[in-house]
């Protein structure tokens, strides 16, 4: 495992990127790499974080131009071979937009960027990114979003529900999402899309360490 | 080669609640415009693009739409084009 290496995306517009790196490194000892999104090659590394910000100043929609970039591209392959991604807020919509997960993500119903802490349910802990074997169900994670509210219409619902594809809930949900949805997964479990930032929650000085879990989980095979 | 002028519109699906639309009418009642029933914002995307004829075109605005100006899953386009 020591050699075990996460790559973090960095897009024109990344500003989660340092965090993500920090929490990693610094917090559970996993070494990470940079990936730059014109970089196509990914034979050296082991899992791939793609973090918030506005990647391409979110022009058109949130994450519509990141698709095109060649490192999208080679993520195709990447996660056939069931290795884990991880996309966190603007990750999380790159996911959507790029078809890795279904649905949408788009202006939240009162239209304010929401900068909060908020309780999440873990639903489904499938591909073992929450800690669903302890008493406490409910974490809480930070959101910093202006276009956060997942929509998608009822067959894909009923697809998520039926197949345990939602990871997390909003137990007050901040920004209209269907459902409550504030995570999800693809069907095999090795990609999840969430809009709640972990790697904001793995210190105690600095607010809590609920999301620690779900970073270390990037390392399962 | 022909020269095409196309405008692009897309649209939010009915479906799809737009609160920058809603927020919008409710300034609209504000000002004093009498009788809005509904009012909901989409983008339009003025395109020139040159081509073989109008249905050589229309197959790469059609993919165009499809895969980057409109996300289907929330939004609807329709588009117009004129020969320049």
């Amino acid at each position: 495992m020591d050699n075990f290496t996460v790559g973090v995306v960095v897009f024109p517009g990344s500003n989660c990127d340092r965090d993500v790196s920090w929490a990693l490194e610094g917090c559970l000892d996993i070494r990470t790499k940079y990936l730059w999104h014109e970089s196509s090659d990914l034979s050296d590394v082991d899992a791939i974080v793609l973090p918030g910000g506005f990647s391409y100043g979110d022009y058109l929609r949130c994450g519509a131009i990141a698709r095109f970039s060649p490192l999208i591209n080679a993520l195709d392959t990447f996660v056939k071979s069931g290795r884990r991604v991880l996309g966190i807020c603007n990750g999380f919509q790159i996911l959507t937009e790029s078809g890795f997960l279904p649905g949408a993500l788009t202006t939240n119903k009162n239209l304010n960027f929401i900068c909060d802490d908020v309780e999440l349910d873990i639903v489904s802990s499938k591909g073992g990114w929450f800690n669903d074997r302890v008493k406490k169900q409910t974490i809480k994670l930070p959101i910093a979003h202006g276009e956060g509210r997942y929509h998608c219409d009822s067959d894909t619902l009923k697809k998520l529900v039926d197949n345990e594809l939602i990871s997390l809930r909003y137990k007050n949900n901040p920004n209209g999402s269907s459902f409550d949805i504030a995570g999800i997964t693809n069907e095999k479990g090795n990609v999840l899309g969430l809009m709640p930032h972990p790697e904001r929650a793995c210190d105690e000085t600095i607010g809590g360490t609920d999301g620690l879990f779900t970073l270390k989980s990037l390392i399962l095979k | 080669m022909d020269q095409f002028a196309v405008k692009v519109f897309v649209r939010l699906r009915p479906s799809v609640l737009d609160p920058a639309g809603e927020a919008t009418k409710s300034a609209s009642i504000k000002l004093g415009a009498e009788g809005i029933k509904s009012l909901r914002i989409g983008k339009m995307i003025e395109v020139k693009i040159e081509g073989n004829g109008e249905n050589e075109v229309r197959e790469r605005i059609d993919l165009l739409c499809d895969r980057l100006f409109a996300n289907t899953v929330i939004e609807d386009y329709e588009y117009s084009l004129e020969k320049l």
